[in-house]
């Protein structure tokens, strides 16, 4: 049982004496954490546009003035041709362009018709799809509110109109603030990478340097070197949350609403399982670049199917079968379930539970293959 | 010269001998593109959603009909008590629920009026915003059939045409990312754990003594790294036109060119990383936190830089990968040719020489 | 007065697919011995070494150390030994003392038994100055000499010295060689592993391996006689060629 002390100092010791490493590892990720939660969003906003107005009416000009009064849109060009429009596309100087016909207003006060031109750059297509709701939006408000200079008899029909009120109520994130969002799930993601790579990393350099050669020489016990060489990895992981926690609290103003026992209990169960992916990885690499490709392989596929930056559901089934193995997705939905819903105990129990077994898998697997004797 | 060939040879040897790193190495984009082609989506499908119905009468079983036959959606569960609702979503499955107040169709005929709430968990806010807009398109598409609705007096139909990717397919935004983060990662991590590795070994004194000068040491290192890059880019660009049939619109030569241009960039910042680590373990770390979810979350790549906070999107100008994307974005689907992206590789070819001079100069320092 | 055998080797081999590295030697070492295990480099000695101190399973062949057996009782073996590898395997971000003392625990060694060790250690070899500076900055010799002692805190019957002389000057090798002399007097038995050919001459006993085989086993006195060689470099040399 000492044993098992003696290896944890040692590991402590190297740990903080490295001092390149230590800002890598604590400073590093926690600037990330508050520099990317800014980043990761998906509202569309700042759109550049911009218009031809070839009509020059009060109309177009009352249309115009719809957009540059909504916040989605930057105004920054107006064109007069559409060969000028074209080029800024390319150049990718505006995004969408309103092209308004010469006979604008006409049609409206005449033929009660009129259309318009939209070209919206589509190369991020969800990107595009949205900024076409708010464009149609915008329109269809236009729409409703011109006014022309014949009075329109009120339509009799509108007496009997029946409306259905639809009253969208947004639960645990009233204000739709993306951060909240985000911040768990890059947490998640922190702590991850750097309990996966430092763990998996370690053996390997006492492989490549022979001191692990020396350990297996003596007698001490398979399993007393292991929990050794992973309890402070495992520390580091539970105090990055903990910092990370007080981020996501005082600086992003994070609600949480659940315990945060269960939250620490989860973690540690989680950390576990990830030290034993970095264990079995380094059990079968010879070099730390070997082994740190392999990590960086699995961390980056686990992560995109994680449902951190996209939803698990709109993967194809296939897709979503294979989510079912990967346990960033667990502790995501953990995340954000306990600190934003509120949920319990009761609540998490399924993810609780696989990650308990997968955690048990993966170290079993990894101290079975680590072999003192070839 | 023969010196400095035999050198490169070795260089070659190392890795190509190092069967693991080399299957990941091609593994990885080739796994990346296609997660990125076929499962990674932002579009909205198979969302779960359940019932409150109130009413149980003819209009709600209409509505909800509707919203059931949409592909979008699929009804998983009924909700007889509205103080369930909370317990439901804290199990996380289900994404929405519809809340029918009580005699909904005879409120509707009676007083022109009744009342359906869309509640949504918004920890996710994108998905909870669409899937409430689309919800509410079809309640107000229905009550348009309920009043066999006249259209409005004034009718103004927008023509809407999507420049360079008409069907909206989300590869088109992922492969010039994938590519550009692949470039970058492999190049610069690479580079920087291949130098890094001989200074911790001690080798690197040796080829310092030897008669190759620092500059050939340093180019020898580096140049498998460029052509192993070449060899990805060309892997995920063939993916992608006949896998995920992208095509590409612009010159294959240009893009060749700027491919290139942006591999010695990455080279070069793996040069540098080198100068500043002293283990192996440092410079990974440092290619990995420090370069790699940057790069991802601040090139333009997943999140549009439009958004972000102004501090971010000044930060988002230093990240080579941030120009390389609006390259190669330009060359592959719009069809640019130099004339347009010209400003953009400018900045590249100075990041590239301003980073080349950094590493020159703490080398020099280095071996004084 | 025949001292036991503390080390028996019974046609030990090691095959890696094709290739035999070992092939199937068979030697004694009686305590207290200097036993010189010698060899050109890729003769199979570090695969022997390997076998020997329970590391590497042999594919045929019998070995006995300290009592136990290679092939089934590795762990008790290494209960009862130490190692010296090539790379003189210390932990260079930590000082000698935490070295010393992590080593004596991996042992089991108790606290007292440690203290005092350690201290043993720093004073014999005169590293008081430097006892709180990390190994990595100390020089070759002297982190060589601390390996040696290391794996002699827990008062091993036998040790395996794997090429412990690389790389240091002849001061510094005749140094450690006085270190061998000491903890053999005191019993310790002392394999040592070599591509020197004069520290033959400062074992007991030695034994020439040529690709895998071992094509001598004599004191090296009566090795020179008997391949009239001046030096054992000779007979190295004589042997070699065949």
């Amino acid at each position: 049982m000492t044993i098992i002390f003696y290896i944890i100092q040692k590991e402590f010791k190297q740990i903080f004496r490295n001092k390149g490493m230590l800002p890598i590892i604590f400073v590093l990720p926690l600037l990330q954490l508050i520099i990317l939660s800014n980043a990761a969003t998906f509202e569309i906003k700042n759109i550049k546009f911009a218009y031809l107005d070839s009509d020059h009416s009060s109309s177009s000009r009352a249309l115009i003035q719809a957009f540059e009064a909504s916040t989605y849109f930057n105004v920054v060009r107006h064109f007069s041709s559409q060969t000028q429009a074209n080029e800024a596309m390319l150049k990718g100087e505006v995004d969408v362009v309103l092209a308004i016909p010469s006979h604008f207003d006409r049609d409206i006060q005449k033929n009660k018709q009129a259309t318009l031109g939209i070209s919206i750059n589509a190369i991020d297509g969800a990107a595009a799809g949205v900024e076409n709701v708010y464009i149609s939006q915008i329109i269809q408000r236009f729409n409703k509110n011109i006014k022309t200079t014949q009075l329109l008899a009120t339509k009799p029909s509108a007496s009997t109109r029946n409306v259905i009120e639809t009253i969208p109520l947004f639960w645990y994130n009233q204000t739709l603030n993306y951060k909240t969002f985000m911040v768990p799930g890059i947490l998640v993601l922190l702590v991850t990478m750097i309990t996966l790579f430092l763990s998996g990393m370690n053996i390997v350099r006492e492989k490549e340097m022979g001191t692990l050669e020396q350990i297996n020489v003596t007698p001490i016990k398979k399993r007393h070197f292991i929990i050794g060489k992973l309890f402070p990895f495992w520390i580091l992981g539970i105090g990055l949350l903990t910092i990370g926690l007080l981020i996501a609290k005082l600086l992003f103003h994070v609600p949480m609403l659940g315990s945060l026992l269960l939250l620490y209990l989860y973690t540690s169960v989680y950390i576990l399982v990830i030290l034993g992916i970095g264990l079995f990885i380094s059990n079968f690499t010879e070099t730390q670049q070997q082994a740190m490709f392999v990590a960086w392989f699995f961390t980056v596929i686990f992560i995109l199917m994680s449902g951190l930056f996209t939803p698990i559901e709109s993967m194809p089934k296939w897709a979503q079968i294979i989510t079912k193995f990967n346990p960033i997705k667990y502790f995501v939905e953990v995340m954000r379930m306990v600190m934003l819903k509120g949920a319990g105990y009761i609540d998490i129990l399924p993810q609780l539970g696989k990650t308990f077994l997968y955690a048990l898998l993966m170290n079993t697997l990894a101290v079975w293959s680590y072999k003192k004797t070839e | 010269m023969k010196r400095f060939v035999g050198f490169v040879k070795k260089e070659f040897y190392h890795i190509f001998r190092d069967r693991r790193s080399l299957f990941i190495l091609f593994g990885m984009p080739i796994a990346q593109i296609l997660l990125f082609g076929f499962a990674i989506t932002n579009e909205i499908n198979n969302v779960n959603i359940a019932i409150v119905d109130h009413a149980k009468d003819a209009t709600t079983t209409a509505i909800i009909d509707k919203i059931s036959s949409a592909n979008y959606f699929s009804i998983v569960q009924i909700i007889e008590r509205e103080a369930d609702i909370p317990a439901v979503f804290q199990q996380g499955k289900i994404k929405a629920i519809l809340n029918f107040e009580k005699d909904f169709s005879q409120k509707l005929i009676t007083n022109q009026h009744a009342q359906v709430q869309i509640i949504t968990d918004a920890t996710d806010p994108n998905t909870a915003n669409t899937v409430s807009n689309y919800i509410n398109a079809i309640l107000q598409q229905y009550q348009k059939q309920l009043n066999h609705e006249v259209s409005t007096p004034y009718q103004i139909t927008p023509e809407t045409r999507m420049l360079y990717n008409p069907e909206l397919k989300s590869v088109y935004m992922f492969v010039p990312g994938v590519m550009t983060i692949i470039l970058m990662l492999v190049s610069a991590m690479m580079t920087s754990i291949s130098i890094t590795k001989e200074k911790e070994l001690g080798t690197m004194e040796i080829l310092l003594v030897s008669p190759l000068k620092p500059f050939q040491v340093i180019v020898g290192k580096v140049f498998p790294y460029i052509f192993l890059s070449i060899i990805n880019a060309i892997i995920i660009v063939l993916l992608s036109i006949f896998i995920f049939k992208m095509p590409i619109q612009g010159s294959l030569f240009l893009l060749g060119l700027e491919s290139i241009l942006f591999i010695v960039s990455a080279l070069a910042l793996g040069i540098l990383i080198s100068t500043i680590s002293t283990t192996q373990q440092t410079a990974m770390m440092i290619s990995l936190m420090g370069l790699m979810l940057p790069v991802i979350l601040l090139s333009g790549f997943i999140f549009p830089i439009s958004s972000m906070p102004l501090p971010l999107q000044l930060i988002s100008h230093i990240i080579p990968a941030k120009w390389f994307i609006i390259i190669i974005k330009g060359i592959m689907l719009k069809g640019v040719g130099l004339s347009f992206v010209w400003k953009e590789t400018l900045i590249l070819v100075l990041m590239t020489l301003f980073f080349i001079g950094l590493s020159i100069k703490k080398y020099k320092i280095r071996l004084e | 007065m025949e001292q036991p055998t503390v080390i028996t080797v019974d046609q030990l081999t090691k095959k890696f697919g094709a290739f035999t590295a070992v092939n199937a030697i068979s030697f004694d070492v009686k305590k207290g011995e200097i036993f010189g295990f010698l060899g050109a480099n890729g003769a199979g000695k570090t695969t022997a070494i390997k076998m020997l101190i329970g590391i590497s399973k042999p594919t045929a062949g019998k070995a006995n150390v300290a009592g136990f057996d290679v092939t089934t009782q590795a762990e008790d073996i290494k209960k009862n030994i130490g190692y010296m590898s090539q790379k003189f395997a210390l932990y260079d971000d930590l000082t000698v003392k935490e070295n010393s003392a992590f080593f004596g625990g991996i042992y089991g060694l108790s606290r007292a038994k440690i203290k005092e060790k350690s201290n043993e250690l720093i004073r014999e070899l005169g590293l008081q100055k430097v006892e709180n500076q990390l190994v990595g900055a100390l020089p070759l010799g002297w982190k060589q000499k601390i390996s040696f002692s290391v794996a002699l805190l827990h008062n091993p019957k036998v040790v395996f010295l794997d090429e412990p002389t690389g790389g240091v000057d002849p001061i510094t090798r005749r140094q450690f060689w006085e270190m061998i002399y000491k903890a053999a007097d005191a019993g310790t038995t002392i394999f040592v592993t070599t591509h020197y050919m004069d520290e033959a001459e400062y074992c007991d006993r030695v034994s020439i391996m040529v690709n895998g085989k071992i094509e001598a086993l004599d004191t090296p006195q009566n090795l020179k006689a008997d391949f009239k060689a001046e030096n054992m470099n000779d007979v190295f040399l004589k042997l070699a060629r065949g």
